[in-house]
C-alpha cells in the first residue's frame, strides 16, 4: 500500500537559519505519528510544509503518490498555480494552537464554510453534515454560538470538526492543547483519541507524553531541525538511546 | 466621601445595625460646575438664535425654496453624485489596497504612484483637469474600431464623477489597507487549510473582519464626499449647491438660499450617520461585547 505521506530529505530554511535540515518519513494509511521535541526545532515547520504554508527548499514531499506544490514533466518541475496548491490542501486539515476560527461566524457556519464554498456542496446538506460533526465532537447544543462565546477548548473542538468537514485523508494538529487551561485540556485530546481511533491518519505535534504513549503508532523526537530518534511511543518514551531525547522528556515529564 | 460612607458604616455597626447600605437616606453629590457649564452654554444657544431670527434673513424665502423644483433636482444630483463616486473610490480602494500586498513590485509601484499623484493633487483641479481633458486626448477609444469625441463623453456629471472618485480611491485604500493589516495572520492560514484560494480569501474571510476597522473611517470620508461634491458647481454640474447658487443669481437672496443647501445638506448626512451605525453593528458580529454593546 502506498504511504499517505512521504518525506524525503525535506529542508527548508529562512534566510541562513535552517529550520529543517534533512526530514524522512513515511506515513501509512491509519497511522497516528506524534512528533516531539523541544521549542524551535522545527515541528511546526514540518507540518507547515506538508500543507503548503511554507514552501520546500529542498528534498521532496508526495501526499497520496502526489508530488507536493510541483508537476513534472520529464526533468522538469513546474510550480503548481495556487487554484492546484488549494486543490492539494484538501488531502490535509490542519489544526492550529491558537485555533484560527473565523470570529465573524458561528460555530456551524466555520464548520460549512469549507464544504460550501470550496467544495460547493448543496447548503442544506453542508449544513446537516456539519451538525454531525459538531455533535461527533460534542458541541451540538453549541452550533449557533460565535467563537468567543465559546471557551478554549470548545473552540478547539471546533476547529477539528471544520479542519474534518473538508474530509481529509491526513489530519495535521500543530500543539492543539497548549493554548489551553490545564483543566480544558482533556476535553479536546479526548475528541482527538476517538478520531484515531476512527482510523484517522494523524500526526499530532504535541507535549502531551501520556497521549502520545496511548495513542501513537509512532513517536519522532526531533531537535534542531533534524530527526533525532523515532519508535514505537514506549521505546521513545521509556528507553530513548539518544542523551537529548532522555533530556528533553524528563524536562517535560517534570 | 468614600470615609464618610465608611464612619457611618463603622457606627452604624457600633449601633448594631447590619452593614447594608440601602438603609441610610442618601445624598446625591452637588454638581455646580455642571450646572455653570450647562447655563453658559445655553446662553449662547439662545443669542446666536435670537442673532438667526432678527438678523436680515427671511425665512419665509428660505422656506419657499426648500422644495423649489430646481433645488429638490440638485439634490438628487447630490446624492446620486455621491453614493457613485464614493462605490467608485471604494471600489479602486479596495483593489488599491491589495496590490499593495502584491508580491509583484511593478504592481506594488503602481498602486503606490496611485495614491501618491491622487493625493497629493487638489480636488478641484482634478476636477477641473478631467472636465477638460479633450484638451490632451481629442477623442477616446480605439482607433479605427471605436472613437468618441472626449468633448461629447466628458459631461459635467462624468467630469465630477472621476474627479471625486478617483481622489476618493487613494484615500480610501490607505483605509481598507489598514483594515487588510488588522487581521490576524492565522486567519487567512485557517482560511487557506480549508483549501480556499487567495481571492475566496479575501472576500470571505479577511475583509468582512477588515470591515469593523475599515467602517467607521469609511463613513466619515463618505459624509466628506456629500459636501465635496459642492466642488462640481464649478464645472456646471447641477447639484444641490449650484441649484442655490443659480436662483439667489437671479433673486439675490443668497443667504437664504444658502441656508436651504445647509439644510439639504445636514439631511443627507444625518441619514448617512444613521446607516453607517447600522453597518457597524452588522459587521461587529462576533467581535466581542465591546463593539456589540452599541
Ligand atoms: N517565518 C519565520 N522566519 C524566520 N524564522 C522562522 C520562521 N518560522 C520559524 N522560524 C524558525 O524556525 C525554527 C523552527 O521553528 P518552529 O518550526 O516553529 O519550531 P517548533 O514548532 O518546533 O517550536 C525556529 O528557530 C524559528 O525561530
Ligand atoms: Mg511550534
Amino acid at each position: 500500500m502506498n504511504p499517505i505521506l512521504k518525506a524525503i530529505d525535506v529542508r527548508k530554511s529562512y534566510g541562513s537559519f535552517e529550520a529543517l535540515k534533512g526530514i524522512d518519513l513515511e506515513i501509512n494509511r491509519g497511522e497516528v505519528l506524534c512528533l516531539i521535541g523541544p521549542s524551535g526545532s522545527g515541528k511546526s515547520t514540518f507540518l507547515r510544509c506538508i500543507n503548503q504554508l511554507e514552501i520546500i527548499n529542498g528534498g521532496a514531499l508526495w501526499i497520496n503518490g502526489e508530488l507536493v506544490g510541483y508537476r513534472r514533466v520529464g526533468q522538469k518541475l513546474y510550480e503548481l498555480s495556487e487554484r492546484e496548491i488549494a486543490r492539494q490542501r484538501l488531502a490535509t486539515g490542519m489544526v492550529f494552537q491558537r485555533f484560527n476560527l473565523f470570529p465573524h461566524k458561528t460555530a456551524l457556519q466555520n464548520v460549512i464554510e469549507g464544504p460550501a464554498q470550496v467544495l460547493k456542496v448543496e447548503r442544506r446538506q453542508a449544513e446537516a453534515a456539519g451538525r454531525e460533526l459538531l455533535d461527533r465532537v460534542g458541541l451540538a447544543q453549541k452550533c449557533d454560538a460565535y467563537p468567543i462565546e465559546l471557551s478554549g477548548g470548545q473552540q478547539q473542538r471546533v476547529a477539528i470538526a471544520r479542519a474534518l468537514a473538508m474530509k481529509p485523508a491526513l489530519m495535521l494538529f500543530d500543539e492543539p492543547t497548549s493554548a489551553l487551561d490545564p483543566e480544558l485540556v482533556g476535553e479536546v485530546l479526548a475528541v482527538m483519541r476517538d478520531l484515531a481511533r476512527s482510523g484517522m491518519t494523524m500526526v499530532v505535534v504535541t507535549h502531551e507524553l501520556g497521549f502520545a504513549r496511548e495513542v501513537a503508532n509512532r513517536v519522532l523526537f526531533m531537535d534542531h531541525g533534524l530527526v533525532v530518534e523515532s519508535g514505537p511511543p514506549e521505546q521513545i518514551l521509556g528507553s530513548p538511546t539518544h542523551a537529548r531525547t532522555r533530556e528533553f522528556i524528563s524536562a517535560v515529564l517534570s | 466621601m468614600l470615609l464618610e460612607v465608611g464612619e457611618q458604616l463603622v457606627k452604624a455597626d457600633q449601633r448594631g445595625h447590619a452593614d447594608d447600605l440601602s438603609q441610610f437616606e442618601h445624598v446625591r453629590r452637588k454638581h455646580i460646575g455642571r450646572y455653570f457649564a450647562a447655563a453658559v452654554v445655553l446662553v449662547m444657544a439662545l443669542w446666536i438664535i435670537r442673532a438667526f431670527a432678527h438678523g436680515q434673513i427671511e425665512w419665509s424665502v428660505s422656506w419657499q425654496y426648500l422644495t423649489a423644483r430646481t433645488v429638490l433636482f440638485g439634490l438628487g444630483n447630490t446624492v446620486l453624485l455621491a453614493v457613485l463616486a464614493m462605490l467608485l473610490g471604494i471600489v479602486l480602494g479596495v483593489i488599491v489596497a491589495i496590490m499593495r500586498f502584491s508580491a509583484s513590485p511593478i504592481i506594488n509601484w503602481a498602486a503606490l504612484a496611485y495614491v501618491w499623484l491622487f493625493r497629493g493633487v487638489p480636488s478641484l483641479l482634478q476636477l477641473l483637469l478631467w472636465f477638460n481633458l479633450a484638451l490632451v486626448f481629442p477623442t477616446i477609444g480605439i482607433p479605427g474600431l471605436f472613437e468618441w469625441r472626449t468633448v461629447d463623453l466628458m459631461t459635467p456629471f462624468f467630469a465630477a464623477l472621476l474627479g471625486l472618485g478617483i481622489n476618493q480611491g487613494a484615500y480610501t485604500s490607505e483605509v481598507v489597507r489598514a483594515g487588510l493589516l488588522s487581521v490576524e495572520d492565522g486567519q487567512y492560514e485557517a482560511a487557506s487549510a480549508i483549501g480556499m484560494h487567495r481571492l475566496q480569501a479575501l472576500r470571505r474571510i479577511i475583509l468582512p473582519q477588515a470591515m469593523r476597522v475599515i467602517l467607521p473611517p469609511i463613513g466619515n470620508e463618505f459624509i466628506g464626499m456629500v459636501k465635496w461634491t459642492s466642488l462640481a458647481s464649478v464645472i456646471q454640474f447641477s447639484e444641490v449647491m449650484y441649484a442655490s447658487e443659480s436662483i439667489y443669481y437671479v433673486n439675490n437672496r443668497v443667504i437664504e438660499l444658502l441656508f436651504v443647501a445647509a439644510f439639504w445638506y445636514l439631511i443627507v448626512v444625518t441619514v448617512l450617520s444613521f446607516l453607517q451605525g447600522r453597518l457597524e453593528r452588522y459587521f461587529a458580529r462576533g467581535a466581542g461585547r465591546a463593539s456589540q454593546s452599541r
